[in-house]
């Protein structure tokens, strides 16, 4: 029978970073993911796995240790709440200009600015639509269980390489903080320099050896047309991505004459809200982006032809809505409704909000 | 013709550039002390035979651009950041060696704090800081390491101490922290100083292969498009000037 | 099966550990768990609140605003839970320094007195025991072999000499809590 445990998702974050194989973590204290970086130091897996722990001077620092474990072909991980991810931006586009792997936790909580450190989702268009300078994406993740915080550290690894390209797990002070029930991976064991060239080539700075020319990781293009040219492939390759690893999940959607669209931590709220609503006959389904980005916009879409009107739910003044309006394109009537500021909306609230800004709308 | 074919041959060699170097034309000033440096380097490798087990991780600023000169497998790193950099390669590739090349600007501005962290932690790495008190790249805008009164494009009537503080002395903060066991401070100008410089970087790649922690060389250097002089004019300018306040010889050999 | 727990008190009446070792057992028999905790500065000698949710389904949102029961340690969580608790639900609280008790009629009220018989035990830490035994007297949701398997699991190593002294205050617990009419 399967073991299962009950942990906190920031916890989980570390143990599935030891049994996923990953090489290397570097971080700085914020509220509210210090257990991460907390549970690594007290699991010490450099005596386990050899795996690399160290506490950074900055989140700036971090980021970059990030870069330089990337660019050696390791596995390596970073983990912020919002201001330290602000802190990361720089890293974080030169990490995808050089197109490198790795995986970024964002445990966010409230802002603008230091804000609060209660749970929020104001981070989407940080992590969506950019955050550093530059033409170019993160592949984002939005956990809304703390099995989900287990599962996609594995995925995640798997997409940073697949594609050499960042990727963030979005998740939140609800996810970090809570227990749940989890089952954790099996343990695998590090990848050593010969399975990282068999497996993704030889891009990484492992020593230049005879056989191939040196290796270079950088972001630096002073040609104009090649950098133009090299843009052109991040394109392609975002195209890529966007036509091949789109996740979602779809609940009471078969009948659902409304719909919410939420992730994360509001996604669960809304299934409570459906029980809700569903008690007082209202045929409402939720659909439950896994990536934001890829955003499933073609599966939104598809779902057009049977909806009322969507309900974008999500702890920020309305960030996330704008992907719905952008798939949607004013085909049925779509409104946001959020709390934020670390307040978190209540089922009874998304109830309300649906029946009001939706079904009672004229 | 005839003759000088006869005398191009292996046993008259008296010079070759090292294998390390590439035979991509350097892209720095005449007179700039970078080129100097980089075969240093470049020969220090080739004769310790670690080609294969050396990683390079170099700044912004002129040398971003170093790895198309060395060799070796690069890294490049964001502006200052190159310690950070280092240190992750140091720590998750114990079995290689690796230098992080840095100038002023990179080291001791914008990434003062990844320098000072990660000297502080002993790290196992060479740093090269190339000191010409000046940002060369971007078109001779004032450093930290500028000196009192000199004229830069940021501080065209001459460094102002009283608005913009004081030229820092990084290395002499460096060799204060126990993470470092090799601070020194070099030139490149004469052949004397050359060598000596050269003996310098050695020394720190064989403490590096040897473990030892954090071993830091600056190198004072020139910038003749920068300070606006001739090659030779920047060399006795610097003699003149840089030295007096960036004094040269070993702060630290433990 | 699906029973929404709301726990409150002080931080360090062991509030988020009762929550803990209620969210074990449930997953000794197989259920699905969540356990949020109010999180921040507020933890700090503050009041301190934990959400578990146990139930046979996947668990929807691990955040409420209605609850089965609610166990109320202090007057401030008193003043800001009676009113969330569902009707026909469960209301159970230590009346130690409690001035306003609880009036609602449309719910079932309990009463147990742990701080008093933790002071009669001379073991102050038994008090999140002898509450959690209270609550299982009154919603044996969870079988009393997991409950003791919950706890081992959640004790750290340094503190499984203290299984007996726990395992006794939760039997006890069950003995005193009464309903109030």
């Amino acid at each position: 029978m399967a073991e299962y445990r009950l942990m906190k998702g920031n916890e989980v974050i570390a143990e599935a970073a030891i049994r996923f194989g990953c090489d290397g973590y570097f971080g700085y204290p914020i509220t509210p993911q210090s257990e991460i970086m907390e549970t690594l130091m007290l699991r010490k897996p450099w005596e386990e796995t050899g795996m690399v722990v160290l506490q950074a001077e900055s989140e700036v620092a971090a980021i970059n240790m990030v870069y330089g474990g990337a660019a050696c072909g390791k596995k390596v991980l970073t983990s912020s709440s919002s201001p330290g991810i602000s802190l990361k931006q720089e890293g974080i586009t030169y990490i995808a200009g050089a197109e490198l792997p790795c995986v970024i936790v964002n445990v966010v909580r409230g802002g603008p600015g230091l804000g609060t450190i209660q749970p929020a989702q104001s981070d989407y268009f940080q992590a969506v639509k950019g955050g550093g300078h530059g033409d170019y994406r993160l592949i984002v993740l939005a956990p809304a269980s703390v099995q989900e915080m287990n599962d996609f550290v594995g995925l995640g690894f798997d997409l940073a390489f697949k594609y050499r390209n960042p990727v963030m797990i979005l998740s939140d002070g609800v996810i970090g903080q809570m227990m749940e029930k989890v089952q954790l991976g099996d343990f695998k064991p590090r990848w050593t320099d010969a399975e990282i060239i068999k497996m993704h080539g030889s891009w990484a700075t492992t020593g230049k050896t005879p056989d191939r020319k040196h290796n270079i990781i950088t972001s630096l293009e002073l040609d104009s047309y090649r950098q133009e040219k090299f843009n052109h492939k991040l394109t392609a390759k975002y195209k890529t991505i966007s036509e091949n690893e789109v996740r979602f999940e779809e609940i009471s959607c078969e009948d659902a004459e409304y719909l919410f669209i939420a992730y994360g931590s509001s996604s669960r709220i809304c299934q409570k809200a459906i029980e809700l609503a569903r008690a007082k006959g209202i045929k409402v389904g939720l659909l439950r982006p896994i990536t934001l980005f890829p955003y499933p916009t073609k599966k939104i879409q598809s779902m057009l032809s049977k909806l009322k009107g969507i309900l974008a739910v999500e702890m920020s003044a309305g960030q996330m809505v704008e992907d719905v309006r952008l798939a949607v394109e004013g085909k049925v009537p779509v409104e946001h409704f959020g709390r934020f500021g670390g307040v978190i909306p209540t089922p009874n609230e998304v109830v309300q909000a649906l029946e009001e800004q939706i079904i009672k709308r004229k | 013709m005839a003759e000088i074919n006869e005398i191009i041959k292996p046993e008259n060699l008296v010079y070759a550039k090292s294998k390390v170097l590439t035979d991509n034309v350097m892209s720095y000033c005449p007179g700039c002390t970078h080129g100097v440096v980089h075969k240093l380097i470049a020969e220090v490798i080739e004769e310790m035979d670690i080609q294969e087990k050396t990683i390079g991780v170099c700044p912004v600023g002129c040398s971003v651009l170093a790895y198309n000169f060395l060799d070796i497998d690069w890294q490049q790193a964001a502006h200052g950041r190159a310690p950070a950099v280092a240190t992750a390669v140091a720590r998750l590739k114990p079995e290689k060696i690796v230098f992080a090349y840095q100038g002023d600007g990179d080291l001791a501005s914008i990434g003062t704090a990844e320098i000072i962290h990660a000297c502080n932690r002993g790290e196992n790495m060479v740093v090269i800081f190339i000191n010409n008190g000046i940002y060369g790249m971007t078109g001779g805008q004032m450093a930290p390491t500028t000196l009192e009164g000199m004229p830069t494009s940021t501080s065209p009537y001459g460094r102002d101490i009283k608005m913009t503080g004081h030229p820092l002395r990084i290395t002499e903060l460096i060799a204060q922290l126990p993470g470092t066991n090799f601070v020194t401070r070099q030139a490149a100008h004469t052949p004397a100083s050359v060598r000596k410089c050269k003996k310098a970087i050695r020394k720190a790649f064989d403490n590096v292969a040897a473990k030892k922690g954090t071993s830091f060389i600056e190198v004072v250097s020139t910038c003749s498009s920068g300070w606006k002089l001739s090659p030779v004019k920047s060399n006795e300018w610097m003699v003149e000037h840089m030295f007096p306040f960036y004094k040269l010889g070993d702060l630290k050999d433990e | 099966m699906t029973e929404e727990i709301i726990i409150a008190g002080f931080g360090g009446q062991g509030v988020l550990s009762m929550g803990k070792i209620l969210a074990y057992s449930g997953i000794m028999q197989d259920q699905e768990v969540s356990w949020m905790p109010s999180y921040g500065p507020e933890m700090r000698g503050g009041t301190a609140n934990v959400t578990v949710i146990l139930s046979d389904n996947r668990i929807s949102s691990p955040i409420l605003q209605e609850y089965d029961t609610a166990i109320i340690l202090n007057q401030q969580s008193m003043d800001k839970f009676e009113k969330s608790v569902k009707k026909g639900g469960t209301l159970i609280y230590d009346p130690n320094g409690i001035i306003h008790p609880p009036t609602r009629k449309d719910i079932t009220i309990y009463k147990v007195e742990a701080a008093e018989e933790a002071a009669k035990m001379q073991s102050a830490k038994s008090f999140n025991m002898l509450v959690l035994g209270a609550f299982l007297k009154i919603k044996p949701i969870v079988k009393l072999e997991n409950i003791i398997k919950g706890l081992k699991k959640s004790l750290p190593e340094r503190h499984q000499h203290l299984m007996p002294m726990n395992e006794k205050a939760i039997t006890r617990g069950m003995e005193i809590i009464y309903e109030v009419k």
